[in-house]
């Protein structure tokens, strides 16, 4: 078992030098493929039920775009440092993947805050969930993909904290692979979100 | 084996008496009866389709029976049968065989797919409004200026292009002998044309589930000539022009003053009324009850004693009247009639 | 890491099962959940055919009815035919490709989990103030609070959890069978069940999220205010059509490709030949597959998407004619110049060919848009779903239990009974639904609790009513026919039918490490390729050693009972129970990713000795 040498010297590509190390990146790839078929379903929801305001706030009046795009800055700045500790990971650099999921982590934390923020005042401008089947549409798919960055988060975290135990092995180089190959995920989805809901939403009025 | 073999024959032939005891079902009803273009053109693909495909099972049958005959296992059969990998010849006649037959299926599929999608304007077609409700139907003539319920009144031999929706769940308009279906969907328009070219009564279900008295959502199409319908459409204007009906006995005056008092607020009645239930204005030439029962006196009082009786879930409550009242109440009630022969 | 425990902990009876993570185990818990929803789902059709037996009765009611139908549709499709089919994919398909377990052991574990308790929150809804009343596919508006009860929020939590584990399911089989496969076992040369369990978990993968997103959207829409599909405030009901149907067609697919699987193989073992055109069954598997998702809106003909569009899906759902009959065409030839027996898994099978081509013909008549104008929504397309779903996929997993049995359970079920088991089955069923097509066509539509007396539909009905007994009693034969081979002393052989696949190779039941030696793949039919090599049984790929075994868990089931808890806090809108449950599905998560799962070593010197005890 591959398991013996996991005080002896890390092979290279670590995440997928066992079995089990390939079946799960494997596996996550094709998890992924589904969270894209979900994703797919909300906007392919959203789209279909963005301009119906019922009377209440439209895209067009709520927006805010500066806050979004510091929100799509932290987001796509943190896919970048995570793609660094990807890189870490394959040097077998603990101490520089641990540097570079920390700054990870701040970077989400940082968004998840300014999504909260920006929740929380839409909701006082009077957009809540039963508004319209706009509104409905707005918070599931991006209160979904909020979700996902929450668990992300937390996720990180405790990989972390269990790597400062067991070191990086054959079991644990694998999960710090597939967090950083969810983190990916979660910031190309976010992408779509930006051009379709915000910027979308900036001039769907006119369009529609 | 063999005992069961017999069994089997004996019940696939009272299967198939059975079958053609009751025919192709009632005139009024059935898909297999069309009395129109459009049901008839439906049925002309389906006579098609199932034709190719009776050839294809009667194909797939020969070879399925020649096979458990002549390759079944025999007593002390020695060897190893040959292991075949493939044909390519059979495998490319099998896929281009099914491929042809599709296609001779699918010109008639395109071509009558969009002949009963046209739409057609006021000029050339009657046009009726349905409003689906849990559980009537609610027909509407925009162009005549006449609503009615439950009982859709169509001339003979003229399109019928139909605008549908619904009040609050999905439901489905269908007259199988006319042609069908299309969904009536809350918040959606739908349209489709169908024609009658006999006169009569015909059937209509809801196809879709649409609460507990989906099965009883029935309605009856009644087909006239060109001429009475234009009676039919001149009486109905007629009773709405002027005040309701009065009251032709002093019981049915009694029940009058029930209706106006307990009935009105949701039932309207020339042209005055609520529109949660159904419209009533002709309601004693309807040719049923509750679009299920037959039209009788007794029927009638049976429903006012306890509708949700007859068909639960439905939006009527029970208006707890005493026996005095129901009769008083039905004997007005049957005096609601624009036609000549009541 | 550095510490393995040596031995196998020892554990047995109900918390053996509790906590498996054996993929053969896993099946047997997927087949005895999966036949307690079938009979249930069966006693719910039988109410249903008694209370249509006779015109205008009162039996169980209208809304009782719907209840049933609802019931039925969802508990046979969700928690039925796709956990057996998940059971025999579980039992045969790692034997199948040589391997010694799938490859998340306790993702499979807690796949079984997530489903039993999904189903089993649904089914208390029947004790809870009423099941849900909306039909399976919940049609919006009538599934919203408005126009249902309580039960819909059951629907709605039930199979959300219960979808998540098929997911999950779906997952590890693709990844079973790309990663683990033993040397030599090629793509080309897998087993036609192992082809179709592998595209069937591709759908699965595709299909199931949409499902998901529409059952979130419409809990939002009940429990939390949410718009999606109320028209007053902007929604759209089409929407959930197209959700629902974007899974649910290729669920049907999900359903069926397992079943042709099973169908290749028996007919290949009893017909003593190799399946004909094995590279064309392959091709037209997955063709099949790929169309199916590229048709779901021929379910919405009527919904009134327009003439392009109905004629587009129309003439694709016409396709997959054409691959479907490639398949039948094979079984034929298949069975063509072989010597043909017919024990009851066989019968079953060569039963299936007829029946399927019957539902596969209706399917491609409801293709054509015009004329399924007349078919949607009436008992036309009851009778073709059932010839499809019960004459194809019922068939199939009958078939293919009687073939796989001795392999699972390492006892024989009785031929005797299995043939009044088949003929009692097939007679009935064909009653049943034979009539059905022209009732449909007569004016039926379907889920009405009554019809009318005087609408001619009185016969087919009571003819129809009939036929559903006739099931009932080939069903209570298959119970009674396990309870016999239970009894029996009788063990079964390693091979009792001249198999051709690697599942033949090992003993009945297989041990816990299923392989000795990982075998040596030499050619499609592998067992068979050695056969005839005269080779005693399969050539190993590698020497005898210790073999690493996965853990026991006791987390799948505790990390499923606390989304089970988190259900009915949503159901009952009490938010601390919702926050207890997800909490503890979390702190399994949570112990799972902190615990690393040392295993343990099963020795060499105990090899072969040991044996999974059914």
């Amino acid at each position: 078992m591959a398991n013996h040498h996991a005080h002896a010297v890390l092979p290279d590509e670590p995440e997928k030098a066992t079995l089990e190390g390939k079946n799960k990146v494997l596996g996550f790839w094709l998890f992924l493929g589904g969270e894209t078929v979900l994703f797919g379903s909300l906007f392919a929801t959203f789209i279909a039920l963005r301009d119906q305001a019922n009377g209440g706030p439209t895209s067009q009046a709520l927006f805010d775009m500066n806050l979004v795009a510091v929100a799509t800055l932290l987001l796509l700045t943190s896919s970048m440092t995570s793609v660094m500790a990807t890189l870490a990971l394959h040097k077998k650099d603990l101490k520089k993947i641990q540097l570079w999921l920390t700054i990870t982590v701040i970077l989400g934390l940082g968004f998840l805050a300014l999504e909260i923020y920006e929740f929380v005042h839409y909701v006082n401008e009077g957009l809540k969930m039963s508004t319209s089947a706009f509104s409905s549409a707005f918070y599931t798919l991006v209160g979904f993909h909020g979700a996902h960055v929450a668990f992300g988060i937390c996720w990180i975290i405790l990989l972390q904290l269990s790597a400062t135990k067991k070191g990086l092995t054959v079991v644990t180089a694998p999960k710090f692979y597939l967090a950083s190959l969810y983190w990916h995920f979660i910031d190309v989805v976010w992408v779509f979100i930006f051009t379709v809901v915000y910027l979308m939403g900036m001039i769907g009025g006119k369009v529609g | 084996m063999k005992g069961w073999q017999q069994y089997w024959r004996q019940f696939s032939l009272f299967a198939l008496l059975a079958l053609v005891l009751t025919g192709c079902g009632k005139d009024e009803l059935s898909a297999l009866k069309p009395s129109g273009p459009v049901a008839a053109m439906q049925f002309d693909l389906m006579k098609l389709s199932s034709a190719i495909m009776i050839g294809v099972f009667i194909v797939v049958m020969a070879i399925f029976t020649y096979v458990l005959i002549r390759y079944r296992k025999r007593p002390g059969q020695q060897g190893i049968p040959k292991q075949v990998e493939g044909n390519h010849a059979l495998e490319i006649l099998w896929t281009v065989i099914p491929f042809l037959l599709l296609i001779i299926m699918a010109i008639p599929t395109v071509t009558t797919g969009f002949a009963l999608h046209k739409e057609y304007p006021k000029e050339e077609a009657v046009q009726v409004k349905v409003t689906a409700h849990q559980f009537w139907w609610e027909f509407e003539y925009p162009d005549l200026g006449v609503a009615t319920a439950q009982d859709l009144v169509l001339p003979v031999g003229k399109k019928v292009q139909f605008v549908l929706s619904a009040s609050d769940v999905k439901h489905a308009f269908w007259i199988p002998a006319l042609g069908g279906k299309i969904d009536t969907n809350p918040g959606q328009e739908n349209k489709m044309w169908l024609q009658a070219d006999k006169t009569g009564i015909y059937y209509g279900k809801c196809a879709e589930l649409c609460g507990a008295s989906h099965a009883l959502m029935d309605f009856k199409v009644e087909v006239m000539e060109q001429a009475d319908f234009d009676t039919w459409v001149a009486g109905m204007k007629g009773v709405q022009a002027k005040e309701p009906v009065t009251a032709t006995s002093p019981l049915a005056a009694e029940g009058q003053q029930i209706f106006d008092k307990s009935c009105l607020g949701c039932h309207a009645v020339a042209g005055k009324g609520g529109k949660m239930g159904p419209n009533l204005t002709n309601f004693a030439d309807r040719e049923r009850v509750a679009g299920i029962k037959a039209h009788t006196p007794e029927n009638i009082a049976d429903w006012l004693k306890d509708p949700q009786k007859i068909k639960p879930g439905n939006k009527m409550p029970n208006l707890n009247l005493d026996d005095n009242q129901v009769k008083a109440l039905v004997e007005y009630m049957e005096t609601l009639s624009v036609s000549e022969k009541k | 890491m550095s510490a393995h425990a040596s031995h196998a902990p020892n554990r047995s009876g109900l918390w053996d099962y509790l906590t498996t993570v054996d993929h053969k185990k896993i099946a047997i818990l997927y087949l005895i959940a999966g036949g307690i929803f079938f009979l249930a789902g069966g006693l719910e059709a039988l109410l249903i055919r008694l209370q249509l037996m006779y015109p205008e009765i009162e039996f169980v009611g209208a809304k009782t009815f719907n209840e049933l139908i609802t019931m039925h549709g969802t508990t046979m499709i969700f928690l039925a035919v796709m956990p057996i089919i998940f059971a025999l994919m579980n039992a045969i398909v790692p034997l199948q490709i040589g391997a010694r377990d799938v490859a998340f052991p306790f993702v499979n574990a807690l796949g079984f989990w997530l489903f039993f308790f999904g189903g089993v929150l649904l089914n208390t809804s029947w004790f809870l103030g009423g099941a849900p009343d909306a039909g399976w596919t919940s049609y919006t508006t009538l599934a919203l609070n408005q126009y249902s009860g309580r039960g819909v929020d059951f629907y709605v939590l039930g199979l959300q959890i219960a979808g998540l584990g098929t997911l999950i399911g779906g997952i590890n089989f693709l990844v079973t069978i790309i990663n683990m496969r033993a040397p030599g076992m090629t793509f080309m040369r897998m087993p036609m069940f192992t082809w179709a369990s592998f595209i069937t978990s591709g759908l699965i993968l595709f299909a199931f999220p949409a499902i998901t997103v529409g059952l979130v959207l419409l809990m939002f829409d009940r429990l939390f205010g949410g718009n999606f599909f109320n028209p007053d405030a902007g929604g759209n009901v089409v929407i959930w059509e197209h959700l629902f149907w974007i899974f649910g067609h290729p669920e049907v697919y999900i359903l069926i490709l397992p079943a042709f699987g099973i169908i290749s193989e028996v007919v290949s073992t009893f017909s003593r030949k190799r399946l004909f055109g094995y590279s064309s069954m392959v091709f037209a598997t997955a063709l099949i597959g790929f169309l199916g998702f590229m048709v779901w809106a021929h379910h919405m003909f009527t919904t009134g998407l327009g003439a392009i569009a109905n004629t587009l899906f129309g003439l694709a759902t016409m396709l997959i004619a054409v691959p479907t009959g490639i398949k039948i065409f094979n079984w034929l030839l298949t069975m063509w110049g072989g010597q043909i027996r017919f024990p009851t898994a066989n019968l079953f099978a060569v039963g299936f060919i007829p029946t399927f081509t019957i539902g596969g013909m209706t399917g491609v008549m409801l293709a054509v848009p015009p004329a399924d104008y007349q078919y949607h929504d009436s008992y036309f397309v009851v009778a073709h779903f059932h010839y499809v779903i019960v004459g194809g996929l019922v068939f199939g997993l009958f078939s293919g239990l009687y073939y796989w049995w001795p392999k699972m359970f390492g006892k024989m079920l009785n031929e005797t009974i299995g043939k009044w088991n088949f003929w009692t089955f097939f007679i009935g069923f064909h009653l049943t639904f034979f009539p059905q097509h022209f009732l449909g066509l007569m004016g039926m539509p379907r889920r009405v609790f009554t019809y009318l007396k005087d609408q001619n539909l009185d016969m087919g009905n009571f003819i129809s009513t009939i036929g559903a007994f006739g099931m009932t009693i080939g069903t209570i034969l298959f119970v009674i026919n396990v309870f016999v081979a239970a009894k029996s002393s009788k063990r079964a052989p390693a091979d009792p039918w001249d198999g051709r696949s690697l599942e033949w190779a090992i003993p009945s039941p297989p041990p816990e490490y299923n392989f000795v030696q990982t075998p040596l793949v030499r050619g499609l039919d592998a067992l068979w390729v050695e056969k005839m090599a005269g080779n005693k049984g399969m050539t190993p790929a590698e020497p005898i050693g210790d073999i690493h075994m996965p853990s026991p868990s006791f987390l799948p089931f505790l990390m499923s009972l606390g989304l089970f808890v988190a259900g009915y806090g949503f159901i009952y809108h009490n938010y601390v129970v919702v926050v207890i449950g997800i909490l503890a599905t979390l702190a399994c998560m949570f112990t799972r990713s902190v615990k690393d799962d040392p295993g343990y070593h099963i020795h060499e010197d105990e090899l072969e000795e040991k044996g999974v005890k059914a």
